[in-house]
C-alpha cells in the first residue's frame, strides 16, 4: 500500500520536459505540431540564404580543391601539393604571407588602439568627425591610395626629397620595393578595419567601471591597465582577427609597394594563372591558404572563446 | 589580523557646496555635516540632488564652490583615488572581466597587500556578507542581491572610514529589499563607519537612518531623526514627501489657532506654531458621532471604504469640502462599526498628535555659519 501512494502522488518540484513530454495534456498533440510548424516555417525563410552561402561560396571552394587534385596533364594526382611540400619557394611565400600579416596586425594595433581610446574620449560631436577622418580613405579606390603611396615613399618621392632638403639623411632611404613599402601602404589600409570595432567596443564600457575603479584606490594609469583594458579586448580582438586575415590574402598593395621583392601567396597565384596558365598548383595554393586562415580562426577562438570574450554582459 | 575594533570613523564637513549644470542648480548652498560613525541618509524626489551630493563626496563631481572635510582635512579637490572612501554604485559597477574575489581584491591589490593577505581578507569579508565560497564565481552569474552583496563588500574590504552608497537596493524586490536593510544596518553597526545613503524611498529612510537629510532642487530642506521628519516636518514639502498626510488650513482667533471656530488643543508646544494642520490618516481615530473633548474633532461624510489587508481606509469629506483619509488596523470589532458610505462620521484628534506646519514651501532652514578654507 505505502509504495503504491508513494507511485500515485505526485512529485513535489519543478516537472520535467520529459515527464512533460510523455504527459498527454489538453491540447498537447497540437501544441506540438504547431511548435513543428514553426520549426520548418523558419528553416524556409533561411532557405535564400542557404542557397547564397551554398553558390558563392560552399560551390567555387569546392571547384578549387577539385581542381587542385589534377596534376599538369589532367590525372588525377597529390603532385600539386606535393610539390608545394617540396620546394623551399612555396614555403617561403607563406612565411612572408604570414609575416607581413603579423606585423601588419602589430602595427594596426600600435597605432590603432591609442587613435580609437583618443576617440572614445571624445565629445560627440568631435568623436564623429574623428571617425569620418577614420574611415576617409574608404571614400577612395585602394589602387589610387597605394600608387599614392608610391609616390609619396619612392626614391625622389616627397618624404625622401624633404628628409634630404633638412638635412636628415643624405642618400634616399629604401622606403618603397621591399617590406617598409608594404607595410606601410597595408597599415593605412587595414587601420580602420582595427579601429571601428575597437571603437565600437570601448564604446560600450560603462564609465562607471573607470569610477568605481577610482573609487578603490586606482591612479588614472592603474584604472586603465586594470579596467579600461581588458574590458576593450573583445573589440581588440576581433579587429586584429579582421585585419590579419584580410592581410592574409591581400593582393593589391604588396604587389605595387612591394615591387617584387615581398611575394604573397595571392601574387603567387596570379602569376601562375596569368603567366603559366596552372590552374592547378594556383587551386592547390588557395586551398593551403585556406585551410591556414581557418586554422589562424579556430586557434583564435580556441584561445578566445567569443562567449566569454565577446559576450561579457558589459551592463551587468 | 588582530584588529578586531570597528574601523575609525571619520566625522564629514560639508560647507556651502554649490553645483550647476547650466541653469539647474543640482546642488544649492548645501550645509551638512555628518557625524563621525553616523548612518545618514539622503533623501529626496527624483532629481533633486542626491547622487550629485554623493558624487562631490566621493569625488567624481567637482562643485562649483564649497568646502568639504573628512576629519580635519579639506579634500575638496583631491582626486577620487586619493579619497579612500567606499562606494556602493547604483548599478553596483561590478568588473565583468573578474571574479568575486577579484573584485574584492581589487582594492587591496591595489594597495600592494601580499596574495595570502588579500585571500584571507576576501574570505573574511564575504563571510561578512553572507557569501562563503563564491568566490570563485563570475559576475554574470550572480543574482541581484548576490551582486549587491559583492558590492558591498568591495566597498567595506579595505575598510574605508566613510562608506558611501547610492540607492543600492533600489534593484532589488521588496522582500530581498527589507532583509538586506537589515543586513545593512546589522552590519554597519558592526563596522562603525560614518555611512551616507541615498533613496529616494521614505520607508527605507526612516528605517535605516541615524539622520535623515530631505533634498528639494539641491537645497536642504530638513535634518532629523527619522522620529521628527515624520513627526515634525518643519515645512509643507516634507509633511507632504514623508508618509501621507493631508494639510488643511487654520485660523487665528485671538492669536490662537483654530479649527471650524474650536481653539486646537496641542500638547507639543514646538509644534504649535504655522498655518497648517497636518493630518495623517493613522493618527486619526474613529469617534462617537458626539464628540470627545479630549480630542480636536473633525465631522465628515463617509466616503469610500478600502480594504487593504492589514489595514482599511475610510476617506472622508469634512463639512468644509476637504478630502482627508483615516486608516485604522483590520480588527474584526473595528471593521463590524465602520459606518456606510454617505453615513456621518466624527474624527479625533490627539493633542499629542496635533502638528501645526509652516506653510512655505522649501528653503534652507539650516542656517549655519562657514567660513572659507
Ligand atoms: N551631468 C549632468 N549634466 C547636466 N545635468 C545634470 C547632470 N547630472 C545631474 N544633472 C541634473 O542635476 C539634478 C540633480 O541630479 P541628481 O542625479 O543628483 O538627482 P538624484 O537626486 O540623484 O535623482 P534620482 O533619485 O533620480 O537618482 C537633476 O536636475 C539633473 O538633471
Ligand atoms: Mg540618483
Amino acid at each position: 500500500m505505502k509504495t503504491l501512494d508513494k507511485l500515485t502522488k505526485p512529485v513535489p518540484g519543478p516537472r520535467t520536459a520529459k515527464i512533460y513530454k510523455r504527459w498527454d495534456g489538453i491540447n498537447s498533440e497540437e501544441l506540438g505540431q504547431d511548435e513543428l510548424r514553426e520549426k520548418w516555417a523558419l528553416f524556409g525563410l533561411s532557405i535564400p540564404a542557404i542557397i547564397l552561402v551554398l553558390t558563392v561560396i560552399a560551390i567555387p571552394v569546392g571547384w578549387l580543391f577539385w581542381l587542385s587534385l589534377f596534376n599538369d596533364e589532367g590525372v588525377l594526382s597529390l603532385s600539386n601539393y606535393t610539390r608545394m611540400l617540396d620546394s623551399k619557394s612555396y614555403s617561403r611565400i607563406f612565411v612572408t604571407t604570414f609575416k607581413v600579416s603579423f606585423f601588419t596586425t602589430l602595427l594596426c594595433v600600435l597605432i590603432g588602439y591609442p587613435l580609437a581610446y583618443f576617440l572614445a574620449q571624445l565629445p560627440k560631436r568631435w568623436a564623429a568627425l574623428g571617425m569620418m577622418a577614420v574611415l576617409f580613405p574608404f571614400w577612395t579606390s585602394l589602387l589610387v591610395r597605394t600608387y599614392a603611396w608610391l609616390v609619396v615613399l619612392q626614391r625622389k618621392g616627397l618624404i625622401n626629397q624633404w628628409g634630404m632638403e633638412l638635412g636628415w639623411w643624405d642618400t634616399p632611404i629604401k622606403l618603397v620595393h621591399n617590406l617598409n613599402g608594404t607595410l606601410i601602404g597595408m597599415v593605412h589600409i587595414m587601420l580602420p578595419f582595427l579601429i571601428l570595432p575597437l571603437y565600437g567596443s570601448m564604446k560600450t564600457i560603462d564609465f562607471d567601471y573607470i569610477k568605481a575603479a577610482a573609487n578603490l584606490g586606482a591612479n588614472p594609469v592603474k584604472a586603465f591597465w586594470h579596467v579600461f583594458f581588458p574590458l576593450s579586448l573583445p573589440g581588440l580582438f576581433a579587429g586584429m582577427i579582421v585585419v590579419f586575415v584580410l592581410c592574409l590574402g591581400f593582393f593589391v598593395t604588396p604587389a605595387v609597394l612591394g615591387g617584387g621583392n615581398v611575394i604573397m601567396v595571392s601574387m603567387k597565384i596570379e602569376t601562375l594563372i596569368d603567366l603559366f596558365f596552372n590552374f592547378g598548383t594556383a587551386s592547390a595554393l588557395g586551398v593551403v591558404l585556406f585551410v591556414l586562415t581557418l586554422m589562424v580562426l579556430f586557434v583564435a577562438y580556441k584561445l578566445l572563446p567569443p562567449d566569454k570574450v565577446l559576450g561579457q554582459g558589459h551592463n551587468v | 589580523m588582530t584588529n578586531t575594533e570597528p574601523t575609525i570613523a571619520l566625522p564629514i564637513c560639508i560647507r556651502a557646496i554649490t553645483k550647476t549644470y547650466g541653469d539647474v542648480y543640482a546642488l544649492d548652498n548645501i550645509d551638512l555635516e555628518v557625524k563621525s560613525g553616523e548612518f545618514l541618509t539622503l533623501l529626496g524626489p527624483s532629481g533633486s540632488g542626491k547622487t550629485t551630493l554623493l558624487m562631490v563626496l566621493a569625488g567624481f563631481t567637482r562643485p562649483d564652490c564649497g568646502s568639504l572635510l573628512f576629519g580635519d582635512n579639506e579634500v575638496i579637490r583631491m582626486p577620487p583615488h586619493k579619497r579612500d572612501v567606499g562606494m556602493v554604485f547604483q548599478n553596483y559597477a561590478l568588473f565583468p572581466h573578474m571574479t568575486v574575489a577579484g573584485n574584492i581584491g581589487f582594492p587591496l591589490k591595489l594597495r600592494g597587500r601580499s596574495k595570502n593577505e588579500i585571500a584571507a581578507r576576501v574570505e573574511g569579508v564575504l563571510a561578512t556578507v553572507r557569501l562563503e565560497g563564491y568566490g570563485d564565481r563570475e559576475i554574470t552569474q550572480l543574482s541581484g542581491g548576490q551582486k549587491q552583496r559583492v558590492a558591498l563588500a568591495r566597498a567595506i574590504v579595505f575598510e574605508p572610514r566613510i562608506l558611501l552608497m547610492d540607492e543600492p537596493l533600489s534593484a532589488l524586490d521588496k522582500k530581498l529589499r527589507e532583509h538586506m536593510q537589515i543586513e545593512l544596518r546589522h552590519l554597519h553597526e558592526k563596522l562603525g563607519m560614518t555611512t551616507v545613503y541615498v533613496t529616494h524611498d521614505q520607508r527605507e529612510a526612516l528605517t535605516m537612518s541615524d539622520r535623515v537629510a530631505v533634498i528639494d532642487h539641491g537645497k536642504l530642506i530638513q535634518l532629523d531623526e527619522p522620529r521628527k521628519i515624520y513627526d515634525q516636518p518643519t515645512n509643507r514639502f516634507v509633511a507632504n514627501f514623508i508618509g501621507e498626510s493631508t494639510l488643511i488650513p487654520v485660523e487665528y482667533i485671538d492669536g490662537k489657532p483654530c479649527y471650524d471656530g474650536v481653539p486646537l488643543k496641542i500638547s507639543n508646544q514646538n509644534a504649535a506654531d504655522g498655518n497648517l494642520l497636518m493630518l495623517r490618516p493613522e493618527r486619526l481615530t474613529l469617534l462617537d458621532i458626539g464628540g470627545s473633548s479630549d480630542y480636536n474633532c473633525f465631522k465628515g461624510e463617509v466616503g469610500d471604504v478600502v480594504y487593504q489587508g492589514e489595514s482599511f481606509v475610510i476617506y472622508v469629506t469634512l463639512t468644509d469640502g476637504t478630502e482627508i483619509a483615516v486608516r485604522s488596523v483590520s480588527q474584526q470589532k473595528f471593521l463590524a462599526t465602520t459606518p456606510e458610505r454617505g453615513g456621518k462620521i466624527t474624527l479625533g484628534l490627539h493633542p499629542d498628535e496635533t502638528v501645526l506646519i509652516s506653510d512655505q514651501d522649501g528653503g534652507n532652514n539650516c542656517t549655519s555659519t562657514y567660513q572659507k578654507i
